[in-house]
């Protein structure tokens, strides 16, 4: 009788801890997602209060009762933000599909064919992915500028083009297809071409789209290397826009524009995350980096 | 430690709201007596991992109630139940050492339960030497073969001295003549602890020649438990049968008529007791006697030879599967050339089911006994 | 056979050609831009070749302030992320409804543009004429003195810089580290529980001994990544960083460069190779350490 009162304190304290346990989880969780998710609460609240109410708040309210989207239109017409949108675009698409042009050539040389100097190739390659970028931005910068290339797309993308990593990433995929299909393709007479395109492509299309998202990421966000190679806001991106903004546009202080212009400028990006989101952070946690 | 399940059942609930739950483990209700070895034994699926868990307390129960002894321990937490748990695939912790694996549990104990440094480094090696492994204490895990991985988990479960062992299918892992020889190693330990002890798996062979007593399960509903010998020799229903034994029991489709038993028109066995009725007939492959004269006639497909004993591949038009293994000692000769092999039945190797409910249906077996 | 060896040079071409015009050739060049002294790059003349670029920069009041503020950043922000990337992504790990709901929010500071979240941040933190600004507004709550983190005393400028950074470094740490620990096998929680190991146990004993080579991997790619800082500090702080006291060494480098003060090459170049010794130095020492770390 003794032993049996001693069970039900012991089941009942586990069953109370265990509550209390998730409760705290729950909270501290909750907690980090409010302030993951304030800033894009903030932006978007602003963009939408108009620039008079907002600059008599002195004490920030956490709602506006009259939400306008005269913000957005203001960032559309007083600063050229449909331009950098454009150019951010063109920039994005074209970096990203020169890329691939670039990469899975490549990739595919290293997985599959055989060819003297292979093994030495793909060590150097290798090693080049050590090299930060900032120690080669310098040369570059000389470089274009020295081909009167700044301030064209032509400067802005040669550059970005390729990526080490995405060659490594995209060969060790390719290496995963089993040899018998190369093997019954050539005996089917398939050029080694025509095998690329019909069967390596098909199958690794999954990588392929993570290394696009992961580029258009990258792309979209690049900021350091369009403003050493931009000073014409005709070819500025949108990090060097929204910068321009902060620091010239809307006259001073029209906060709630920027906020709009900010808003614009993350909406795509979120957007495709939010679709994407399953195969935006596989591909990320497989080895994305920021910077 | 006597251990008792009550109505014990478990609900998984399902993903989506058409989704009927799955039912682990149904209304299970069974007493296992202290000091025994128990084989949960079950094809893949059936629930026998899932009962394991309530057992040892790391899934609670929808309903019913577990005893150990005479405590109710349903709802105490895994730790306070003073079981032991040897994972299917060991779970030993690859950073730490064996020695340091087996100290594990006893490391965890804080107050008075807690032994001196000196006490634990005793026990652990009392543990390893009782699986024989005390020349391997320094060595991690992935130095070891999976037999000697297996006996390190062995030790850590005994290490703490648990009221009840419990092993999650124990030689699934090991290949087929350490699987022979660990079967061996687990009874030799069991009956030196005197530890209950409850292990699962799915292979009826393990099961039978180490167990006190086994369990069979289907679909998460118990159908037998008794003594391997007895569960063989009187199967409660159809699923049963099929399950032990092999090679396995052949299936007929036959009828029961005036106390005669019909399998295609022939009339094969008396089984006096049962009302006319058509039945599903299991016949074990050592219940068929050779005879020139017998009653049972099938058609000759093969003959096996495996030295000890023939096995005669026949078929048959009422069979339920397409070839009937025959077991027969081998100075009995068949005759290959014939198209046919002719049969009399053992009537205690011949079983009759309900043709609907696979219910065992029950007959008189005549006075003599066994014959020739 | 010869055929086959032209081809598969010719499928690695294009990625050769882009490959040696912008990274090995760019490489060659920083280290002899970094030797030639009084480099003109109007006129691409310089008048000697030495160390004196590295000596320039070295005493550079500028670069000093940039190493500083670097070191702090790194200090601070890499094992505060670190550690709160772990709490977070054990507490994920430890409930089932809503888990991948928070994992998406979690995340999504990965996928903002640094640029435009940064403003948002020198909005909530700055203090101004006509507004305290929100965080100040809080912080009175509390009952402190407001403080204006952007343009005020340098310890808030600090706290906002190493906020917003790790802000923008925990998704990829929590990414990491949730996916380490779903990957650690069950049956080792179950044992341990069976044999009622303490919380704290599990996690000491075993949950960390299994993720520690993720952690280390966290810790390394953090260590480059704040070092290599410069994008968060201009969203905060804008362009004109040496003026706001608040450059990064890689500031400094692009501000040589290009900017204020631009122009320089060959004082870019030396100030890029520190940088690049002082990260390459820090990595191997990690590396040491783990390699002891993980034989014991």
């Amino acid at each position: 009788m003794e032993k049996k009162l001693d069970f039900d304190r012991i089941e009942r304290r586990a069953a109370a801890r265990k509550k209390a346990f998730h409760g705290a989880d729950y909270l501290f969780l909750a907690v980090w997602a409010v302030i993951v998710l304030f800033p894009f609460y903030w932006m978007l609240l602003t963009s939408l209060k108009s620039y008079s109410a907002y600059n008599a708040e002195y004490i920030p309210r956490f709602f506006t009762a009259s939400p306008t989207l005269q913000n957005y239109f203001d960032a559309f017409s007083a600063v050229s933000l449909g331009r950098y949108f454009l150019n951010t675009i063109l920039f994005t698409a074209v970096t990203t599909a020169m890329m691939m042009l670039v990469i899975i050539p490549a990739a595919f040389a290293f997985a599959r064919l055989d060819f003297p100097g292979k093994q030495i190739a793909f060590t150097l390659f290798l090693s080049l992915m050590m090299i930060p970028n900032e120690l080669v931005v310098i040369t570059n910068f000389v470089t274009i500028t020295n081909l009167h290339l700044r301030n064209t797309f032509t400067g802005l993308i040669l550059p970005s083009v390729t990526s080490v990593f995405y060659i490594y990433l995209l060969k060790e995929n390719f290496e995963q297809i089993p040899d018998e299909l190369y093997k019954a393709a050539r005996v089917d007479g398939t050029t080694d071409f025509q095998y690329l395109l019909q069967v390596m492509i098909p199958i690794c299309k999954p990588t392929l789209t993570t290394i696009t998202i992961l580029k258009v990421i990258e792309c979209w966000n690049s900021y350091v290397w369009p403003r050493l190679i931009t000073d014409n806001p005709q070819y500025y991106l949108v990090s060097n826009g929204i910068q321009e903004i902060r620091e010239n546009g809307f006259g001073r202080e029209n906060i709630p524009a920027m906020m709009a212009a900010v808003v614009v400028i993350s909406v795509p990006l979120i957007a495709l995350f939010l679709i994407f989101h399953k195969k935006v952070m596989a591909g990320v946690s497989r080895g994305g980096l920021k910077g | 430690m006597k251990v008792v399940l009550e109505h014990l059942t478990k609900r998984f609930p399902s993903r989506s709201k058409k989704e009927e739950d799955v039912i682990a483990v149904n209304d299970f209700n069974f007493e296992i007596p202290d000091g025994k070895l128990i084989g949960l034994l079950g094809p893949s699926g059936c629930g026998k991992s899932t009962t394991l868990n309530l057992i040892c307390g790391l899934e609670p129960p929808t309903e019913g109630k577990i005893y150990f002894g005479n405590d109710d321990v349903t709802r105490l937490p895994p730790e306070n139940r003073g079981v032991g748990l040897v994972f299917q695939n060991y779970a030993l912790y690859p950073h730490l050492t064996v020695l340091e694996n087996i100290q594990f549990p006893l490391k965890n104990l804080r107050g008075a339960e807690r032994p001196t440094k000196e006490q634990m480094l005793e026990r652990a090696k009392e543990a390893a030497k009782l699986v024989q492994i005390e020349g391997l204490l320094e060595r991690k895990p992935s130095e070891l073969s999976g037999g000697q991985q297996q006996r390190v988990a062995i030790a850590r479960a005994l290490v703490k001295m648990p009221k009840v062992l419990l092993l999650d299918e124990p030689l699934s892992n090991l290949d087929a003549r350490l699987r022979l020889q660990t079967r061996e190693e687990i009874r030799r330990i069991q009956l030196e602890t005197g530890i209950t002890t409850i292990f699962v798996t799915h292979d009826q062979d393990e099961a039978m020649s180490i167990s006190d007593m086994i369990v069979v399960m289907k679909a998460g509903v118990m159908q037998q438990m008794g003594p391997p010998q007895d569960v063989y020799d009187q199967p409660v229903n159809l699923f049963v049968a099929t399950f032990l034994g092999t090679p396995q029991i052949n299936v007929f489709d036959g009828e029961v008529k005036n106390g005669w038993l019909y399998i295609g028109g022939d009339r094969v066995l008396e089984t006096p007791g049962p009302e006319d009725q058509k039945v599903s007939v299991g016949i074990r492959p050592e219940g068929f006697t050779l005879d020139e004269n017998g009653p049972f006639a099938l058609n000759l497909e093969r003959v096996e030879v495996m030295g000890r004993d023939t096995s005669v591949v026949s078929t048959h038009p009422a069979s339920r599967s397409a070839f009937i293994r025959s077991i027969i000692p081998a100075r009995n000769r068949v005759d290959k050339t014939k198209k046919t092999v002719r049969f009399r039945l053992m009537p205690d190797k011949v079983f009759l089911f309900d043709a609907k409910t696979e219910e065992r249906v029950p007959f008189t077996l005549p006075p003599e006994g066994v014959e020739g | 056979m010869k055929k086959k060896s032209m081809k598969g040079w010719l499928y690695l071409l294009p990625a050769i050609l882009f490959l040696g015009c912008f990274m090995v050739y760019p490489l060659i060049d920083v280290l002899i831009y970094s030797v030639e002294e009084g480099y003109n790059s109007a006129s691409q003349t310089y008048w000697g070749v030495g160390l004196y670029n590295y000596s320039y920069v070295l005493r550079d009041p500028y670069f000093l302030q940039a190493v500083k503020n670097t070191l702090i950043l790194v200090a601070i922000t890499v094992p505060l992320s670190t550690g709160f990337a772990l709490l977070i992504s054990l507490g994920l790990n430890a409930v089932k409804p809503l888990r991948s709901l928070f994992q998406t929010v979690y995340f999504l500071p990965y996928v903002t543009n640094t640029l435009a979240v940064g403003l948002v941040f020198m909005i909530l933190f700055k203090k101004t004429a006509y507004t305290e600004g929100l965080v100040n507004l809080m912080l009175q709550w509390f009952g402190a003195s407001s403080v204006d983190f952007i343009d005020g005393p340098y310890w808030a400028k600090m706290f906002v810089l190493c906020f917003y950074t790790i802000w923008v470094v925990m998704p990829f740490k929590i990414l990491i580290l949730t996916s380490a620990l779903a990957s650690v096998n069950p049956e080792y929680y179950s044992a341990a529980r069976m044999d009622g190991t303490r919380p704290f146990r599990i996690f000491y004993k075993i949950t960390l001994p299994m993720i520690s080579p993720m952690i280390f991997y966290l810790v390394i790619t953090g260590f480059i990544g704040a070092f290599k800082a410069y994008s968060d500090a201009v969203a905060l702080f804008g362009t004109d960083l040496n003026a706001a006291g608040m450059n990064t060494i890689v500031g400094y480098v692009y501000d040589m460069l290009y900017g204020n003060s631009g122009g320089y090459p060959s004082f870019a170049s030396a100030a890029a190779l520190i940088l690049f010794a002082i990260v390459l130095t820090i990595t191997c020492v990690n590396l040491l350490i783990s390699k002891k770390t993980s034989v014991n």
